[in-house]
């Protein structure tokens, strides 16, 4: 068993974690920065392809309160409305620092070039060139966290818990993956900043390690989770043919920009038959395109994959060669010539709205626990607008990095006891049992494939009912013990500890998807269509003696 | 139509005499070594041991290995009919089966 000790510890190294872990630093602090995989190359920052919101001001006049509006307009009445101003009131700032940092935002007659993104109500979204923002940024980043020697970086450690002592978050417990061995992480302040839940659905956008991992740490630790039923659902993503190399959603921007066609299997629109119509602009929203999308496909006319057609083939070549740049070459690596063939799309797990409570010092009411970027619930309501991902990412990240700098600056002694992880200790010791019969690995595909058909955008009670069984199911298969595989990087230990994380989450979206008898923004109920007022609430999830508690807040529209 | 690659993959963990395995692994043109790599563990054997994050974007650079002897990512080369040999990189540590200690040095908690 290792044993480390710093001021402020980051779980989770995306655009959140680095700037969490920066800001930790610069208010003085020793910080460490942990990541389950490579350090600032895993999560969903090095993934995103496209924009980022931000009330600069640069293309056309702006002010944040224009972004709030937007914000607000498209989270359905859901949004904690202090955090979604945090988030609009402080983006300007993170991403002029960024600037300041060359991460290369796209420039036009010298100033920074915003873009009209759906939602929006003006051109306010920035990006990087082409479909390159998430890895500039994650570059630029990693950058600024290797100039600084207070952060130490740590990779291949998966944390499995929360530790506490007297009621307060002390550190964490985890499994360093090259040797196997159990790791204890003392520190006056702990940031959860592990992303979303993605991986949880068999066709997704995001990286491996977005399994709701910090969901299930802050829920155990004593944290309370907030709208877990919203799942955003990115409506065009790659199907088919079978695309390596580049993000599933890379579609959105060239259908924005070239008026990409949507069709079914017979060659037909279909936009118009679910009340919007295209007329050869990019005009329809995210949740009418995936619901029109999996309607033609239950009406048998999807394509051979189960998707839409989506067809750039009335653009002209030199058109299509200025839009995609040198994409053009990858896509025609993978046998892709778009000016000759459709490819297949169809909705994909995106991101996820829900996640944990906190409030704009991003304290999770644990004390020394935070939460940030994806992992923090409540800024985007029932349904994120589209560029805020990235956005909250950096002002939560810098929020929660100065915020838990603050705390540990001012704690006093938080040496453990003796007894203190031991429990957490328990977990990770020992070889744990063989598998015998079971597949872990299989049990994550089981579990994907239960979330993607009977908890994807569009439910009903009888699909959800049979969510449950399964789940119970697989729960009964995991059992207590981890199993065991190997001694260094045991994959099916590995497996063990995420679904157990895993099952755990999956059961919080289920369960509050089945409460919330109408439709929402991304929850969407076939047997309960319409928005109803009396549902303009949030649900919320404790955790207390191994048993889930749900209960209902009204939506937090005063800002606290 | 369904194609057939066989994955000769050497494994073992770091000290151990290493062997190699075969896999017979029945794939759709266009697929990827990764794929077919977690193909087989959610079918055959999820002891394998293969490290990836991205799955496919090519963005997080984990899945380096070798296939015959050459350095590749298993995300972005494809799987193809016939016998494909694929084994840990060369020129870094072993950890265990296709995963080789590739994190930089200063970012590692055993330096």
């Amino acid at each position: 068993m290792m044993r480390l000790q710093t001021d402020v510890l980051v779980i989770g190294s995306g655009g959140a974690g680095m700037y969490a872990a920066i800001a930790a630093a610069r208010d003085g602090c020793q910080v460490h920065l942990i990541d389950r995989s490579l350090v600032g190359r895993g999560g969903a920052t090095v993934m995103a392809q496209m924009t980022v919101s931000v009330a600069l001001g640069a293309e056309c006049p702006d002010h944040w309160e224009h972004h709030l509006a937007d914000t607000l307009k498209a989270g359905r009445g859901l949004c904690d409305v202090a955090l979604s101003k945090l988030l609009c009131e402080n983006a300007a700032a993170r991403i002029l620092e960024l600037d300041a940092w060359n991460v290369g935002w796209a420039r036009e007659n010298g100033h920074i070039k915003q873009a009209l993104a759906p939602g929006h109500d003006r051109a306010r979204c920035v990006y990087v060139d082409f479909l390159n923002t998430g890895p500039a940024v994650s570059r630029t980043l990693r950058t600024q966290v290797h100039r600084i020697d207070a952060i130490r970086r740590i990779g291949d450690v998966v944390v499995t818990d929360i530790v506490l002592q007297d009621g307060e978050a002390v550190g964490a417990a985890g499994l360093h993956l090259i040797s196997g061995e159990p790791v204890l992480l003392e520190a006056r302040s702990t940031i959860i900043a592990t992303g979303g839940l993605t991986r949880m659905y068999r066709r997704n956008s995001a990286s491996l390690n977005m399994g709701g991992d910090g969901y299930a740490l802050a829920l155990r630790a004593g944290a309370e989770l907030i709208d877990m039923e919203f799942v955003q659902f990115f409506p065009i993503g790659h199907l088919a043919p079978r695309l390596v190399g580049m993000d599933p959603i890379m579609w959105d921007p060239f259908r924005y920009k070239l008026g990409g066609r949507l069709l079914n299997a017979n060659g037909e629109e279909f936009a118009d038959r679910y009340g919007q119509s295209e007329t050869g602009n990019y005009v329809l929203t995210r949740d009418v395109a995936t619901y029109a999308i999996f309607k033609e496909v239950e009406a048998g006319r999807g394509t051979p994959a189960g998707g839409a057609y989506l067809s750039f083939e009335h653009v002209p070549e030199a058109d299509l060669r200025k839009a995609f740049g040198p994409v053009i070459d990858r896509l025609a690596a993978n046998g892709i010539d778009l000016t000759k063939m459709a490819v297949e799309v169809a909705p994909i797990a995106h991101y996820h709205m829900g996640g944990v409570r906190v409030n704009t010092a991003m304290e999770t009411g644990v004390p020394g626990l935070y939460a940030a970027g994806e992992a923090v619930g409540g800024a985007n309501g029932a349904n994120r607008l589209s560029g805020n991902a990235l956005t909250e990412a950096f002002v939560f990240g810098e929020r929660a990095g100065a915020a838990a700098a603050e705390r540990a600056k001012l704690g006093g002694n938080v040496a453990w006891r003796e007894a203190t992880g031991a429990k957490e200790l328990e977990l990770l010791s020992g070889r744990g049992r063989p598998a015998a019969t079971t597949n872990t690995a299989a049990m994550i595909v089981e579990l994907q494939a239960l979330m993607a058909d009977n908890v994807g955008p569009f439910r009903t009670e009888a699909r959800l009912a049979e969510a449950v069984s399964r789940l119970d199911a697989l729960e009964q298969e995991l059992g207590a013990v981890p199993f065991h595989g190997t001694d260094h990087y045991d994959m099916v230990r590995l497996d063990w500890l995420d679904l157990r994380n895993m099952l755990l989450i999956a059961r919080t979206v289920v369960l509050a998807a089945i409460e919330r008898r109408e439709s929402r923004g991304a929850h969407q109920r076939e047997d309960y269509p319409g928005m109803l007022p009396e549902w303009e609430l949030n649900q919320v999830f404790s955790h207390r003696d191994g048993k889930l508690a749900l209960r209902r807040a009204s939506a937090a529209k005063a800002v606290r | 139509m369904k194609q057939t690659a066989r994955l000769h993959i050497r494994r073992g963990g770091a000290g151990e005499t290493p062997r190699v395995e075969c896999f017979e692994v029945p794939f759709d043109p266009g697929y990827s070594l990764l794929d077919g790599l977690r193909w087989i563990r959610a079918t055959l054997d999820p002891t394998l041991a293969v490290r990836y994050s991205c799955i496919n974007a090519n963005a997080c650079k984990e899945c380096m290995m070798e296939l015959d002897g050459k350095v590749v990512y298993a995300c972005t080369v494809r799987l193809r009919e016939g016998d494909m040999h694929i084994g840990p990189l060369g020129n870094k540590p072993l950890v265990q089966d296709l995963i080789s200690e590739i994190a930089p040095t200063d970012e590692r908690l055993i330096p």
